[in-house]
Order: C-alpha cells, then structure tokens, then sequence
C-alpha cells in the first residue's frame, strides 16, 4: 500500500475511535468527559434537518465554544429534572475529508435509541448526521465543530442528553 | 366535528365535583368525549386560533401547512397580498392535499385525481369534468363553487396570523382584551420579525395542562432550578399573573433580579436554591433591555392555541396541535426583529438554550406535563388540587404562590363546554 493510502486509512480509524469514545461518554452519561471531546472555540449544534435546509439557525441545543458546552453538561447534572433513561449512540457510514489546513472534515449517520423505564421498547430519539470538523490537539483529535442534522421532525417529548 | 351519540351521553354522565374551582377533575384530561367536544366547542367554536407569522409567508403564493385543534389548513397569500386559511381536505375524496410543510405556487393540485384549487382555496379545475368523447364526467349540475373547501376568517396583528371557524368573530383586540393585548404589542412591537427556525415536540399529555403550567407561577419558583439559580425567577422577585377579564387568556410576567437579594425565608422553601452558581459562559443570562416594559420575562396564554414567550430576549410562538386527549404536538417558531445585528441573533440563538424540547427549562416543563398524565392514566378517577391563594378565587395575582389563573381559565371552560 501507498503512504497515502495507510494514512488515510489511521486517519479514517482515529475517528472511528473518537466517535465511539464520544458515544461511550453519552451513553454513560458522563457529560464531563463528553464536554472534552471539544476543542476550546468548537461550535456545536443539535439542528434539526428543517432548520439547516432552509439556512435557519435555530438549534436544540446551540453552544459558541467549550465553555458553554461545559454549562450545558453542568445543568443537565446540577440542575435539570428529568425522568431516568437509557441510550444508545449509533454511529456509522463515515466519510472523512482532511482540508488543506490540516483540519479534517468528516460525516457520518447517527441514530439515538432511549429507553424510559416504563415502557418495554427502545425508541428511536433520534436519527441524523453529525457533520464535523476535526484538530489536532498535539496527537489528540477535538471536535471544532459537530452540527447533529437530525431528519426525525418532531421530538418524542424531550431531549435530555445531547446527541 | 360530529360527536358520537355514545360519547354525548358519556359526557353528560360527567359531573364537576363541589362547586368551587379548586378541585379539578381527571376526566377533564383524559375522557375521549370531552376532548371530541373542545373540539368542537373550543378550536372550532368561537375562538381565534393562531395559524401563522406573516414573515412565514412573504410573497404571494407562499404557504405552510398549519392547524386550527386538530384541524391541519393550508395558509397562504394569495395574488392580492391578503392571507387565506381554509381546511387541508380535497372535497373529492377527502385526501389531506398539500403536503410540504411550506412553499411557493401557482395553485394547490390534489395529487390523487387532480382538483386544482387556487391560493384562496377555492375549486378551480376537475380534470375531465365533461368527460371524453362525450362519455363519463361530472353530472351537468355540478358546481365547482359548491365544493371549496372548508374557509376560516382570518385576522392579522403584528405579523401574527389567526383563524377562525366562527364568521362572526369579535375583533383580536376585543377577543383578548386590553391588558392581554398590552402584553402581546409589548412583544410584537412594530419591528418587523425575521424568522430564526423551529422547534417541534409530541407530548404525551393533554393540551390544556400546557396552559396551566403558564398560569402555575408556583412550579417556575420549584421545578426550574436553572431559573432560581440564577436569579431569572425567584419567589419574591416582582411578578404578576395577569389574566383577562373572561380568564382564558394570561400573562406571566416577571423581572430579572439579583440571586444574592433572595431572602433567607425563600431559600428556605426553595430546594432548588444554590448558592454561588456560576455559569462558565455567562452571557447565556445576560438581558438586553429592547421593550418598552417592565417585565424581562413575559409568557402569554392566549386561548386556545398560542404561547408568546419573550424570555429575556429568546422570542417564540408556541402552537398547540392537540391529537387526542392524552396527546399534543407543539410546533414552536423562534424569532427576531429586522434590524438586528449579528451578534443579537446570536445572543437570542445562545439564550435559546433555556427554551424548546431540550432546554434547561422546556424539558423540565415537558417532562412535568409527562407525568402527571402518567400519574392520572395510571391512578384514575381522581382530582386535582389547586386552592393556592384563597385570597384570590380566580384571575390576576400579584403573587407567584398562587393558582388563581388556572382557576378563572376552568371558569371559563366550564361555561364553554357546559360541564
Ligand atoms: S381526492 Fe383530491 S382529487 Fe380526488
Ligand atoms: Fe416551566
């Protein structure tokens, strides 16, 4: 194989790694070690598909940099009432684009299973996109941006962890 | 809407316990019966329901589906600039015609046989009406005229869009009165809005239980930690519970104060109380003063179908689409104003965080609503308290502890639905 090729190929398992490392954090509810995931000025977004093919901006959850993604996992455990549930964070069909300035863009399908604790079935909370981009923090990957693009109109009640 | 005869009679077996307002009734939430008769009597009946934002429909030919109750319509604008509402059913065969959420056309086509109606609603075109070759087609009688569907009257204020199956409606300014309206023009100031997206939820809960936790000043003071915390909603803090005189309609209005005036005895009360919460990026909180009023927080509801939130400078309508007793769907429209720069449709992007299906605040709200349907369902045949503020029977409060508001909006149901 060319360098190019096995290059591609560790960049491609990288993100693979983060993103079920992401999805493992979320769905142990360790919103600590989610909000590290981030780089310090990423942006991050839970649109739905709606919004983002119509240009507006308007998102579930709308964070300018860490320090607000910090505030969010801060009150979802310090302050919000809600019931107890489980999730799955499903990730798959990855395409990845490294840009000229060493950033990394990257898309992949995501679907979002909950589990409330009084109802047999696993529902579907969600299902989208996350459309990345990707840093290096020394040989770190961060997020510097994750827009969750997601299809399913309307929210079954509410959404408690973010995608 | 016909009603059943067998749910007539179920109503009519249904009677409100004692003969105050303190006590509320399960069957008001769950009975199939009432529900179909709120429909009738309610949505369908003398009310002004919230459709649209004008900015939604800018140019002639633009349209979006909406819901007057349950009841999907079609708004749009037609050639001469005036907005139409009319029912979202061909008068063929029934078929729910337009489907895309929102859009441009020349005219609405039925996809099944190909009605065409125009931006008005009105029947324009049935396709082989005369048939072919002098065989088939409609029966010469037929007239299109008589077969438009279902028209609404509509008024506009503001750039807000409602409709109507009453004909004969009082004015929106009558309707919700001056206090309401006072509030609603506060909001709705004359700058011209700029539509930021949506947000839309189900909820497994009745709709009217989202009313009432818009005139229940009580819970925003417990259930909201965030709100407490952080000295948006405090008891104590200056407030009002405003309703109209007619008691459908209400204000919850209060003003932003300092966390570390709060009084020893209201920390007490409030578990949700923390002392010294700081936020890593405080400028989710900050509140830029832009309306002439003395309130930074105001939530209007306005009977049957709209909530006007203008929580610092986060603005939305909210629109109830009932879908049974136990179900509702909320369609919410996040705004500004033109004029804004780039930096205050950010602000109001980053304080959306407090509002909507996953805000710090609109979760906890749509998870409460969640169970106390779960709790009527599944322990039925009771009853509901709301004695807070015996001062106060029903209507305005000054204070936050209080129930008055959901009181004088079931003193109004009651007459309306003759229960
Ligand atoms: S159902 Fe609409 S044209 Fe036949
Ligand atoms: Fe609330």
């Amino acid at each position: 194989m060319t360098d190019a090729r096995i290059e591609a190929l560790l960049l491609r398992a990288d993100i693979e790694a983060f993103n079920a490392e992401y999805c493992a954090r979320l769905d142990r509810q360790d919103l600590d070690a989610w909000v590290q995931c981030f780089a310090e000025d990423a942006f991050y977004v839970v649109i739905s598909r709606e919004n983002f093919e119509r240009g507006h901006p308007v998102g579930l959850i709308y964070c300018e940099g860490r320090p607000m993604i910090q505030d969010r996992a801060f009150a979802l455990l310090k302050t919000a009432m809600f019931g107890p549930r489980y999730l799955r964070h499903m990730v798959s069909n990855l395409s990845v684009a490294p840009q000229p300035d060493g950033s990394v863009q990257a898309r992949a399908n995501f679907v979002v299973f909950e589990v409330l604790t009084d109802r047999p079935d696993a529902r579907i909370l969600q299902v989208g996109e996350y459309r990345d981009i990707f840093v290096r923090e020394g040989a770190e990957l961060k997020l510097r941006e994750r827009r969750c693009v997601y299809d399913n109109l309307l929210i079954p009640t509410a959404l408690c962890i973010p995608v | 809407m016909d009603i059943s005869p067998e749910h007539l009679s179920d109503v009519a077996r249904l009677a409100w316990p004692g003969d105050d307002l303190t006590r509320i009734p399960d069957w008001v939430y769950t009975d199939q019966g009432v529900y179909e008769r709120e429909v009738e009597r309610i949505f369908h009946g003398r009310t002004w329901n919230y459709v649209a934002l004008e900015a939604e429909l800018p140019n002639a030919g633009d349209f979006i589906r909406s819901n007057v109750g349950p009841t999907p319509v079609v708004v749009s604008r037609a050639k001469d600039g005036a907005v139409h509402v009319f029912e979202n059913r061909c008068t063929h065969r029934a078929a729910e015609f337009c489907r895309e959420l929102t859009g441009n056309v020349k005219e609405f086509v039925c996809p099944y046989h190909q009605w065409t109606y125009d931006l008005k609603g009105k029947l324009q075109g049935v396709p082989f009406r005369r048939g072919v070759a002098g065989a088939g087609g409609m029966p010469k009688e037929f007239s299109p005229a008589n077969h438009n569907p279902r028209q609404l009257a509509v008024t506009t204020h503001r750039g807000v869009v409602f409709a109507s199956y009453a004909e004969d409606m009082e004015p929106l300014a009558e309707y919700l009165g001056p206090e309401v309206m006072r509030e609603f023009e506060a909001t709705f100031d004359g700058r011209k809005l700029v539509i930021l997206g949506h947000y839309r939820h189900s909820l497994p809960g009745n709709w009217k239980l989202y009313h009432e936790n818009l005139k229940d000043p009580y819970h925003a003071t417990l259930l909201h930690t965030f709100l407490v915390a952080f000295g948006l909603l405090v008891a104590g803090n200056k407030s009002l519970m405003l309703a109209d005189a007619s008691g459908r309609h209400g204000v919850m209005c209060s003003a932003k104060s300092d966390p570390s005036k709060v009084t020893a005895e209201a920390k007490g009360e409030m578990r949700a109380f923390r002392e010294g919460m700081r936020l890593a990026d405080p400028r989710m909180m900050d509140f830029i003063d832009e309306f002439d009023s003395p309130w930074s927080v105001t939530m209007a509801t306005i009977w049957p179908n709209l909530i006007v939130q203008r929580e610092m400078n986060t603005l939305g309508i909210r629109q109830l689409v009932p879908t049974g007793p136990n179900e509702f769907i909320m369609k919410w429209t996040m705004f500004g104003f033109e004029g804004d720069s780039e930096e205050m449709t950010r602000h109001r992007l980053r304080q959306g965080n407090l509002m909507g299906p996953a805000g710090f605040l609109g979760l906890e709200d749509n998870e409460a609503i969640k169970f106390v349907q779960d709790g009527m369902l599944r322990v039925p045949g009771g009853e509901h308290v709301v004695a807070l503020d015996p001062a106060t029977p029903f209507g305005t409060s000054q204070t936050l502890i209080s129930e008055s508001a959901i009181r004088g909006m079931y003193r109004h149901w009651r007459e309306v639905m003759g229960l």
